[in-house]
């Protein structure tokens, strides 16, 4: 049951590019990683493209956008180019920060991507924060967070929750549950089992969709995007959605259950998307295979040229 | 004009001037603007002088974004050990975002917190805890000793394009001294000379300036002239003008109320001993509170921090001591 047939297909069209375009970066950015060409503590996002892509399609370069350590798909759906994030992950001088924050501290100003951070739920605040000031300046902007469910059980949650709705702040909470909080699950860390409750007494709105169902998260929200520009406040979306990879590249990941093949035919939301396309006629059989190519493409592209930028040599002099 | 003000008042008026100056400064704490009445509220209304709740993390945090996309709040956060339940926002986030991000953003933003209150407030509400704060890179930290320089580094922190803690000295709150009227900006990384000397150098802040000023006078009746400074701001900390008068003075003692391990002192001599060994003809000494948690009980909590009479005994051994005298 998809409410896929209330969504436009020109948009379903531009969230399954988006999809395929954070699909394909993110394998490259795997292998990259295994043959050492990306520094550092990576985080991927492959299975949860449909989150990343259906609320920030959304959004205007305007609207503030912060992620947490598994921001690269937040990053390429706010509009980051390709080839400045890749440098950024390769350590490279043309990156986006210039090879300064790397995976966990993304930054692209220019599209409204305001930033990743490291610390789970450091960010959640911040967007407060933008909120606050696009709301004291008499705007319709909006800023919105992404966060894992561990997040949630950290006192700041709470705490930004309650501060959200007491000064009716234009922010969108977008959790994405994947059922684990680092190493462990859910159930190891609250007996809460949706992260909707923990919001019960506050009003503010707050609805459980199906994280890999596109459509689904599209239309949920939408309408709390609509509430928040128009002033009406905070909202809360859960989206459910699943971690394909470990919680890090080069995790064991011997703390759950490997995903069958035929489970995970069902759960990608970008096969799940293409399905429901081909089933409603929108989506010619040719076109998925099309945007995949299209999308490696692209991502080929971004990685020749991160290669051609050289490492930084030096603190940039207006970092100093 | 100068005219003769409170410390405190000081703080709150370059606030208010700032605030008048500038419509994105805003004012933030547990307990700003309780009034219509209050001058804040009054003059520049309930949107820019916000109450929060009791959630250092949220309100600071919130401060730290509102910062990120252009606003500059100064955050009330009472008193320095509160800072500590919102540590990952303090020192691990906005004063991050500048170089982490290549440039792209600033955040501006000044956290005001009182500190040193050794009035019986026991081991939670008396630290001296700035050492935990002045290695962290992008935070700035300003620690005025006067009226007139609690001012102007309040007005210069509103004006910094990185996070800044203001921190103000408790015992200082009702202190009075002459204070501009107008605009006033004490430049941060400026130590003071506040009292040349020549036999001696002491390096001393917030409240320990005035004991270390008393001590000096004391040693100055026996005949021995001892330079105070100042730093006003320990980061960025002026090295140069300390190493400079250790070139004149050749003997150096740094009093400090926060315990030894986590002190400027620690730092400055270590500074000192880099980049000045040849000047110095006495060992370094350190008067500092001990390593030990502020206690109750009046005798105990002066057992455990510097006072004038061991400032000027730590002189005294700096004075009578020659370096490679025990060999």
């Amino acid at each position: 049951m998809t409410t896929a047939v209330t969504v436009d297909a020109r948009v379903l069209r531009d969230l399954l590019a988006t999809m395929w375009r954070i699909r394909a970066f993110e394998e490259q950015v795997g292998a990259l990683k295994r043959a050492d060409e990306v520094h550092g503590l990576i985080h991927l996002s492959i299975g949860g493209e449909g989150v990343a892509a259906a609320v920030c399609r959304q959004l205007r370069d305007d609207d503030a956008v912060y992620s947490g350590h598994r921001a690269h798909g937040h990053a390429v759906a706010k509009g980051a180019p390709l080839d400045r994030t890749m440098a950024e992950l390769m350590g490279r001088d043309g990156g986006l920060c210039q090879g300064m924050g790397g995976s966990m501290h993304l930054v692209d100003v220019a599209h409204g991507f305001l930033g990743a951070t490291g610390v789970v739920g450091g960010n959640i605040p911040l967007a407060l924060g933008s909120a606050l000031a696009a709301k004291q300046r008499g705007t319709d902007v909006v800023a919105v967070v992404f966060f894992g469910d561990g997040a949630v059980q950290a006192g700041l949650f709470t705490e930004s929750v309650n501060l959200a709705t007491l000064w009716r702040l234009p922010v969108l909470l977008v959790c994405e549950n994947n059922g684990f909080a680092e190493f462990t699950p859910r159930s190891a860390h609250t007996t809460v089992e949706r992260v909707g409750d923990v919001v019960a007494p506050y009003p503010l709105p707050r609805q459980t969709v199906d994280g890999n169902e596109v459509a689904d998260v599209w239309s949920a929200f939408s309408a709390l995007l609509a509430r928040a520009r128009a002033g009406e406040g905070p909202a809360l979306l859960e989206c459910l959605t699943h971690r394909l990879r470990g919680h890090y590249e080069g995790d064991p990941d011997r703390y759950r259950e490997a995903v069958s093949t035929e489970d995970w035919q069902r759960k990608d939301p970008i096969l799940r998307l293409q399905r429901a396309g081909h089933d409603a006629g929108w989506l010619p059989a040719g076109e998925p295979a099309e945007l995949e190519k299209r999308a490696r493409a692209e991502v080929e592209d971004a990685v020749t040229w991160a290669r051609s930028s050289p490492f930084p040599s030096a603190v940039p002099e207006e970092l100093r | 004009m100068a005219r003769e003000i409170t410390y405190i008042a000081a703080i709150m008026e370059g606030i208010h001037q700032e605030m008048a100056r500038d419509d994105d400064v805003l004012l933030i704490g547990q307990s700003v603007g309780g009034s219509p009445e209050d001058p804040f509220v009054a003059t520049f209304g309930p949107d820019r002088v916000r109450v929060t709740p009791i959630s250092e993390t949220a309100e600071i945090g919130m401060a730290a974004g509102a910062a990120l996309a252009g606003k500059r709040p100064v955050v009330d956060c009472t008193m320095a050990e509160f800072l500590l339940v919102a540590m990952d926002q303090v020192v691990n986030e906005a004063n991050r975002f500048h170089y982490m991000s290549g440039g792209q953003v600033t955040a501006p933003l000044v956290l005001k917190a009182g500190y040193g209150f050794t009035a019986g407030w026991a081991g939670q509400h008396t630290g001296s805890i700035y050492g935990m704060f002045m290695g962290v890179p992008g935070l700035k930290v300003a620690l005025p000793s006067t009226p007139a320089d609690a001012k102007g580094l309040m007005a210069t922190a509103i004006r910094d394009d990185n996070p800044v803690l203001f921190l103000h000295h408790y015992l200082l709150t009702l202190e009075t001294g002459d204070v501009p009227e107008g605009e006033h900006l004490v430049p941060f990384g400026q130590a003071a000379i506040v009292r040349p000397g020549t036999d001696v150098t002491i390096v001393a802040t917030g409240w320990t300036v005035h004991r270390a000023l008393e001590a000096a006078e004391e040693l100055a009746a026996d005949g021995v002239s001892v330079e105070v400074i100042d730093p006003r701001t320990i980061a960025p900390l002026d090295v140069d003008t300390i190493l400079a008068s250790v070139a004149r003075t050749g003997r150096l003692v740094l009093v400090d109320q926060a315990t030894k391990h986590a002190s400027v002192s620690a730092i400055v001599a270590a500074e000192v001993a880099e980049a000045g060994f040849s000047s110095l003809r006495a060992p370094i000494v350190q008067v500092t509170a001990l390593d030990a948690p502020i206690a109750y009980a009046k005798p105990m909590e002066d057992f455990v921090l510097p006072d004038v009479g061991k400032i000027v005994a730590g002189v005294r051994r700096a004075v009578d001591a020659t370096v490679g005298a025990g060999r």
